[in-house]
Parts: structure tokens; C-alpha cells; sequence
């Protein structure tokens, strides 16, 4: 995919194929070249819009305008009038009403993009970060103060139930339902603990957070600990995030002297005692029982669950585990409401995502857009193309756990439900763009070297899955690899995800099978021919090569 | 700063820093922010950092406010700094590296010129 001016796509849900989408697509593709214009023009097909009303539909991004019902007739107006004039074509955009989800954001923003959504990072990179007077310059411990004033803790939650808030750590877990079964638990000691431990390679987004909104976090905290009824609070920050210690340490003090942490906070006769944690580099303490152990004390090492920590969690009392990017959408909810917060995204994926870009792509970094963008307009868009007009191979979602997200699924919506629909899984977060000079074997070798070494050994299916299938992998790269590594791999692969004892086993368990189920022929290229198609693997142990 | 104790006193508090804010740019002062997350810094910003204050004292210059921000998510082009001059549209430069901070300091802050072939966003 080369870096392109303008990125063009034609709905082809079943509704618009009916009614011609291949025949605009096709006359589209004609009229760009008839203008000379190929090279700087992308023309693609995608699966769904989003709206069935003035099917079928052209989407031209970067200005982001929505074209439909667009007849064959009129694509070459459209073509002159919008990509060789570069002006909207009168009187062939989408009807406006009834604009939901990615097509209402996009809509409202013609002419801006790329311009993003924030909600997480609306204040990182405005204001500074060590100054608590600039955060409540922009509306900060507004939310906080609406809270505590003016609503019963039921009510927080229930208004971030029905924002339809998912956790944003990578399971995508309701977050009102999460604080429910905290608040329902009759114990007189709750803790709260904010997973800053952000340990997935590529993974950088709580970090900015962190560092560049420190205070958001702690209105956060304050926030659930009131909802769920906590008086403690821990932020468990990974060892190697020393300014974003140093931020959140200062940030602390300021709020404490502010009186928004510490005893009758607001005069509501609430108390919060805020701690932070340093990690000490061990993958499996992003695990939440892991990590519960670790403040602790002890060996960063899951307990069994259940029981789950809303149950028995901080030395055995009711605690709300939630990721940084979670809880930074808690203030903007209370503020503006769940009703607000509901029309970013799609129905069942409200909101936005942070997501960060790296790889071969020309524009590397960080954006927050809304739940259901598609991997091909991260890539052209935001990413800016693929570095060195190279062609997008496979995408890794969300660090070592995340899917290997083949070229074929770049037009499934990123959210919860979409990609779970197509067997992937959005991670937390990270888009790690691979051109077709990476080689999927090498990188699922890579994964599985990472999952090895994570590997806190405990139990058996992890600690043995995950050194054997590095074994078998290694061989494949080194072109000794046999047919029948592939059935062991499916196996390794079943057991890891079914007998171990924590989500890092299991997830090791994601490459492999992505792997075989996405490019099985680029692995039996491995084994059959000895060849690696990609060029990546160095095939050593083939005898007479060197 | 005294302990907030309800929501009328945090929207004075509010209130005040945004008047404070504002009374900065009316009278036509300048805030230069840098962009300082691990990103920012570890392509050079303290440096730049350091150039900017530099030339501040080099020079001279008053009513130039200089603040620090946290990552803004184009970590390709840090390190970031961010021109503010009175109530004219806030300039964004990328890579501003100790030469490219000198002379914005120079030409723009100074001299009013924006230096557009370093701009990445103006708004």
C-alpha cells in the first residue's frame, strides 16, 4: 500500500451489491485513471459502512465525505468534481439523518480529518503535566465533584453501566458490571487498583496517559473508589516508567494539598488514600492476580480463578482491577453523561480506542479514534501508508497476546464484537504493520522466544507449551521442521489455551494458532520446499547452505 | 493552594485559572511549550528545552512563558514544541532539534515569521 492522497471505498454489503457496488467500483477504477490520477488514488472495496439507507455508498477520505446512493451514472461527476477538482460534488452526498456510529464521527469532522476523537488523550499534550491548576483549568475534578456532591455511588455506576464502557485492557470486560460485583460485596475494606503495568511489547498508549495527564488518573481512582465503595488505592506502574512515577508521584502530592485525595474529600465525608507501586519488569504482573500478588509482596506468580479479585483480591479483601485507559474514560463519562459517551463508536463497542501505531508504516505513534475504524484507514490515514509503498502483509493487535490479523480481515471493524465474530482479538492496543518481507513463522518464533522467557514457570502447560513450541518453531526457521510439527503445534496450542493456569499461557497460545489458521501455506512452505517465501528466515540447518 | 470543599469551589478555582490564562494571552505574551513525554525526550527534548531558555537569556526576552506538555501522539516528529503568541493561532513544529529551536526562537518569537517548512499543524 502506497502513501496515497486520497483513499476511496465502496460499500459491498449485500444491500449494495444488489444494487450495483461493483459497477461503480469498477467505473470509479476507470474514471481515476481516465484523470491520471491512479497514483495518487486508492480505490477499494469495503465490507460495511454502516448505514443501509443510500446504499450503495462512497466513502473519500481524508475529507471524509459519504457519498449514496451513487448510480453509475454518476461516478464520473464524483471522480471530477472531488478527487481532480478536489471539491465536494454537490448534490450526491449521503442523506445526513440518521448518522450513527464511525459515520456520524466521520461525518461531523469533513474537512479536519485526520482528525481524531479524544476522550483518553483529550488533555495530553495541551496541558502541563505537573501543574494540578492547568488540569483543573480543563474541567478538571469537575467529575469528580459531580460525583461526590450530587450522586449516590449506585448512581456512578450505573451511569457507567450504561455508557456500555469495556474494558480497555485487552478482555473488553463491561466495566459497570465489574464495579457492581466490587459494590455488592459486604466488606468493610475495599481496595481499587489502576494496572499501569503496560508490559505488552509495542504498548505505549498508558504510559502517555500517565505522563501527560496524570491527574486524570487519580480523579479516576477516586471516582470507582467511590463507586464501589474502597477507601485505598493502588496505581501499579511498570519499573521502567520512571517520569511517568515521577508525574504521578508529584501529581499525588498536589491533589492531596488540594484536599481531592486524602480525608472529606469535597466535604462529602469520603476518604482515599492513594498509593503507587513500582513493577519490577516481570511480564505476568500485567496479569491482575499477578499483580495483586506483587503488591503483596510476593512472587509475581497468578493465583487459580475464581475466586476473582472483585471477590478475595488485595490481601484477600474486594478489589476493582481496571487498565489506565479504562479508567481515564470514567471522569469524561460522569461529566457528560452516558448518553454522550454512547454515540463515539459502535453499539456494542462505545467510545473510542488509543491505539499505537508502529512498523512499516511512514507515520509511527499514537491516535485515539472511535471503536470500529478499520485497520486499512488506520494504515492509510493515520499511519500515513506503508513505508516504501511496500504491501500491508499482517498487522499484530495489542502486544505478545493480541491476533496476527492477516491483510484479508483490514476491512473488519475494529471493535469488541467484530473481531471477536472473526476469531481475532483487539489486544491492548498496539498495531505492530508488517510488510511481506516479514516472515509469519519468524515472528510467531519471536512471540513464542517472549512467551518462554515471560513464562513464570508455575504450571506445566505454560512452562512446557510454550519451550516447545519454540523448539518446533526454531526448527521451521531453520528449514528441519517436519509435517507433523504442525499437528503438535495445534495441540501445544489447544493445551496451552485450555489447561493454563493464567491469561499468559493461554494467550501464547493466539500466534500459533493465527498462524496456522491464516497463512498455513507460507508454514508448509517451510517444511515442504524449505523455503522461506518472505526471505526472513536464514533456513541453516538445510546441509550445504551456509 | 487551600483544600477544595464543593463543587462552587472548584468552579471559582476553574474559573480563575482560565482568567489567568487568558489575561496571558490578551496581553500578548508568549507560550512556548515543549513536548516532554519518554518520546519527546528521548529525541532531544531537554536539549531543546535548554536552547529555548537559552536564548531567552541570551537575549533577553520577557513576557515568554515557557511550559512542558506530555506526549501529543506524533512521536515520529518529536521532539514537539508548540508557539503561542498572544491570541494568534497556536504553531506546531516538528523535530525541533537545538539549531531549529534557535531559529524559531529567532524569526518567529522574535521576529514574528512563522517557519512554515517546519510546521506540522497550525490551529
Amino acid at each position: 500500500m502506497k502513501a496515497v492522497r486520497s483513499l476511496v471505498l465502496v460499500s459491498n454489503d449485500p444491500d449494495s451489491v444488489a444494487r450495483g457496488a461493483q459497477e461503480v467500483y469498477r467505473r470509479i477504477q476507470e474514471e481515476v485513471k481516465a484523470f491520471g490520477l491512479q497514483d495518487e488514488v486508492a480505490v477499494t472495496m469495503v465490507a460495511d459502512i454502516g448505514r443501509h439507507d443510500a446504499v450503495p455508498m462512497v466513502m473519500v477520505y481524508p475529507e471524509a465525505v459519504v457519498y449514496g446512493p451513487i448510480r453509475p451514472d454518476d461516478v464520473k461527476t464524483l471522480v471530477e468534481e472531488h478527487l481532480y477538482k478536489g471539491r465536494i460534488a454537490p448534490g450526491l452526498m449521503a442523506p445526513t439523518r440518521e448518522l450513527t456510529g464511525r459515520i456520524a464521527w466521520l461525518s461531523a469532522r469533513k474537512g479536519t480529518l485526520p482528525a481524531e476523537q479524544r476522550i483518553v488523550l483529550e488533555r495530553a499534550g495541551v496541558i502541563d503535566p505537573e501543574d494540578i491548576e492547568d488540569y483543573i483549568a480543563h474541567e478538571g475534578y469537575v467529575a469528580l465533584g459531580k460525583a461526590l456532591t450530587e450522586m449516590q455511588p449506585a448512581d456512578v455506576i450505573e451511569e457507567i453501566a450504561r455508557s456500555g464502557l469495556r474494558g480497555r485492557g485487552g478482555a473488553g470486560f463491561p466495566t459497570g458490571t465489574k464495579m457492581k460485583m466490587v459494590a455488592r460485596e459486604q466488606h468493610p475494606k475495599k481496595y481499587v487498583i489502576c494496572n499501569a503495568d503496560e508490559s505488552e511489547p509495542g504498548t505505549f498508549k498508558d504510559r502517555l496517559i500517565l505522563e501527560g495527564d496524570p491527574h486524570s488518573i487519580i480523579e479516576a481512582m477516586v471516582l470507582a473508589a467511590y463507586a464501589v465503595g474502597a477507601d485505598e488505592g493502588f496505581v501499579y506502574v511498570r519499573g521502567e516508567y520512571v517520569l511517568a512515577q515521577a508525574r504521578l508521584k508529584k501529581a499525588i502530592a498536589q491533589a492531596e494539598e488540594m484536599g481531592f485525595l486524602g480525608q472529606d474529600i469535597f466535604g462529602s465525608g469520603f476518604n482515599f488514600k492513594l498509593h503507587i507501586h513500582s513493577g519490577a519488569g516481570a511480564y505476568v504482573c500485567g496479569e491482575e492476580t499477578a499483580l495483586i500478588e506483587s503488591i503483596e509482596g510476593k512472587r509475581g506468580e497468578p493465583r487459580p480463578r475464581p475466586p476473582y479479585p472483585t471477590q478475595v483480591g488485595l490481601w484477600g479483601k474486594p478489589t476493582l482491577v481496571n487498565n489506565v485507559e479504562t479508567l481515564a474514560n470514567l471522569p469524561p463519562i460522569i461529566r457528560n453523561g452516558a448518553s454522550w459517551f454512547k454515540q463515539f463508536g459502535t453499539p456494542n463497542s462505545t467510545g473510542t480506542k488509543v491505539y499505537t501505531i508502529l512498523g512499516n508504516v511512514n507515520m509511527t505513534g499514537l491516535v485515539e479514534v472511535p471503536m470500529g475504524i478499520t485497520l486499512r484507514e488506520v494504515i492509510s490515514i493515520y499511519a500515513k501508508g506503508m513505508r516504501d509503498g511496500r504491501t500491508f502483509k499482517l498487522a499484530q493487535t495489542g502486544g505478545s497476546s493480541g491476533s496476527i490479523i492477516p491483510a484479508a480481515l483490514q476491512d473488519t471493524p475494529m471493535d469488541f464484537d467484530s473481531y471477536a465474530k472473526a476469531g481475532v482479538s483487539l489486544g491492548s492496543g498496539a498495531l505492530l504493520i508488517c510488510d511481506e518481507d516479514t516472515c509469519v513463522v519468524d515472528l510467531a518464533k519471536v512471540l513464542m522466544n517472549f512467551f518462554r522467557s515471560e513464562s513464570c514457570g508455575r504450571c506445566g502447560p505454560c512452562r512446557i507449551g510454550t519451550e516447545r513450541a519454540h523448539q518446533i518453531l526454531d526448527a521451521m526457521s531453520q528449514g528441519v521442521g517436519k509435517l507433523s510439527d504442525l499437528n503438535d503445534l495445534e495441540m501445544l496450542a489447544n493445551g496451552l489455551n485450555q489447561f493454563s493456569n493464567c491469561g499468559l499461557g493461554q494467550t501464547a497460545a493466539v500466534p500459533i494458532r493465527d498462524m496456522l489458521r491464516h497463512f498455513r501455506a507460507e508454514v508448509e512452505a517451510h517444511i515442504k520446499l524449505k523455503v522461506c517465501p518472505a526471505g526472513a528466515c536464514a533456513m541453516s540447518g538445510i546441509a550445504g547452505r551456509h | 493552594m487551600p483544600a477544595v470543599k464543593s463543587l462552587e469551589e472548584l468552579r471559582k478555582l476553574r474559573e480563575e485559572a482560565i482568567q489567568k490564562r487568558k489575561a496571558k494571552t490578551t496581553s500578548g505574551d508568549v507560550q512556548i511549550t515543549v513536548a516532554m513525554g519518554t518520546c519527546g525526550i528521548a529525541a532531544g527534548a531537554r536539549d531543546t528545552m535548554r536552547a529555548v531558555l537559552d536564548e531567552i537569556e541570551a537575549n533577553n526576552l520577557t513576557g515568554v512563558i515557557v511550559k512542558q506538555t506530555g506526549c501529543i501522539g506524533l512521536c515520529e516528529l518529536e521532539p514537539i514544541v508548540m508557539v503561542e503568541i498572544g491570541g494568534q493561532p497556536k504553531v506546531t513544529y516538528g523535530k525541533v532539534n537545538v539549531e531549529r529551536a534557535r531559529q524559531i526562537m529567532k524569526e518567529h518569537v522574535v521576529g514574528g515569521k512563522v517557519l512554515s517548512e517546519y510546521v506540522i499543524q497550525s490551529a
